[in-house]
């Protein structure tokens, strides 16, 4: 193939999932643009959004690849079964994984705004609001994407390209939505 | 066989497999939003900025992992040398660059419609514009060196590129999605 055939075929090929994924990521910044009052009320939240954001997207990405590979190996069929062992365990590990990592992500962010000397809200309203957006949001996404995999491989589609662009652009819909609700809520409940 | 795939389809054996990971790129995703908290002020007078903010980083990503996993592909395949005159390598290299020249000013002009309809603009929609563009144009060519950088150095450990390669790259982008962003916001606005 010529520099040009090479060009014109990744181009093609990448042009909408980026195109798809851009609509995710724009729908997540009119949230994050409408959360001037949460960030204003909570310091340090926007420390948070990158890492919550990345966190959405390595563990319901990985849950995804996890469990198209075990399609193809025919570790586990493509219906959603709760005496599944092996789905019940992918799927709890990704919660699992999700939820601490959020958590820790907001102690790390609280310990580096408190040795920076920056404002920032309690490690108590930042961890809370972790908590509660990965716990949302890892209920979200694990839906979408057991859903997205199984339909996908039944109607012959293959899972492993769903689950970029799929993640990729539910993770930051989700993500930012469910951290709004976790602000929102702590707010409400006295934090700051 | 048996046993290593039971280990792996626990509860325990997968956290453990993937947390070390998660909690190396959280710290590192930290580091791009304290970056972010450092221009919190401008992101709150132009909503239009703040807007951009999650588009910008994921797009980098997506950028840098649709260019790692071809690039990862053709490495498998035998049909990829690192020469610099390899036209698997360059065709790859410029359509990464066309995309984010395709992709960004269209996210620019979105970005600056979504803030109109939510009633916050306050930055020309040129300016809105000029900034996703100039971000998404130093942010492919940083992609592209990154991929490349991590492909090769996977080819050079014996690593298989495709294990590592799309998560260090993925969050690198992310990061660097945010100074860039930065930059050019310092720069034009």
């Amino acid at each position: 193939m010529s520099v040009r055939e090479v060009a014109v075929d990744a181009y093609r090929e990448a042009l909408p999932v980026l195109g798809v994924s851009a609509v995710g990521g724009l729908f997540a910044g009119m949230i994050l643009g409408g959360m001037n009052a949460e960030l204003k009320g909570v310091a340090g939240l926007l420390v948070l959004v990158p890492a919550l954001l990345a966190t959405r997207g390595n563990v319901y990405g990985a849950l995804g690849a996890k469990l198209s590979s075990a399609l193809h190996q025919g570790l586990v069929d493509p219906v959603f079964d709760a005496d599944d062992d092996r789905l019940v365990a992918a799927v709890t590990a990704a919660m699992a994984n999700g939820v601490l990592v959020s958590v820790f992500a907001a102690v790390v962010a609280f310990l580096v705004l408190f040795l920076l000397s920056r404002p920032s809200a309690s490690l108590l309203t930042l961890t809370a609001i972790a908590f509660i957006a990965g716990l949302l949001s890892g209920i979200a996404l694990t839906v979408v994407v057991v859903f997205a995999v199984f339909i996908g491989y039944r109607r012959g589609l293959n899972p492993d390209t769903l689950v970029g662009p799929v993640v990729t652009t539910t993770g930051d819909v989700f993500g930012m939505a469910t951290l709004l609700i976790a602000t929102r809520l702590v707010l409400t409940l006295g934090g700051g | 066989m048996a046993g290593s795939r039971s280990t792996t389809w626990t509860v325990r054996g997968i956290a453990r497999a993937m947390l070390p990971l998660l909690a190396v790129l959280t710290v590192i995703e930290v580091g791009s939003g304290l970056v972010l908290d450092t221009f919190e002020e401008q992101l709150l007078r132009y909503p239009s900025l703040l807007v951009l903010v999650p588009v910008t980083i994921g797009t980098a990503g997506n950028l840098g992992s649709i260019l790692a996993a071809r690039l990862s592909t053709a490495f498998h395949l035998g049909t990829l040398s690192f020469a610099p005159d390899d036209d698997r390598l360059i065709g790859n290299a410029a359509a990464t660059v066309a995309l984010a020249l395709t992709v960004f000013p269209v996210v620019g002009t979105s970005a600056w419609l979504v803030t109109l309809a939510t009633g916050g603009t306050t930055l020309a929609p040129g300016t809105v514009v000029l900034v996703a563009t100039l971000s998404g144009a130093a942010l492919a060519v940083l992609a592209v060196v990154v991929t490349l950088v991590a492909t090769y150095a996977a080819y050079r450990l014996g690593l298989d590129p495709d294990d590592v390669v799309i998560p260090i790259v993925t969050n690198t982008c992310d990061v660097l999605g945010v100074l860039v962003l930065f930059a050019v916001v310092r720069f034009v606005v």
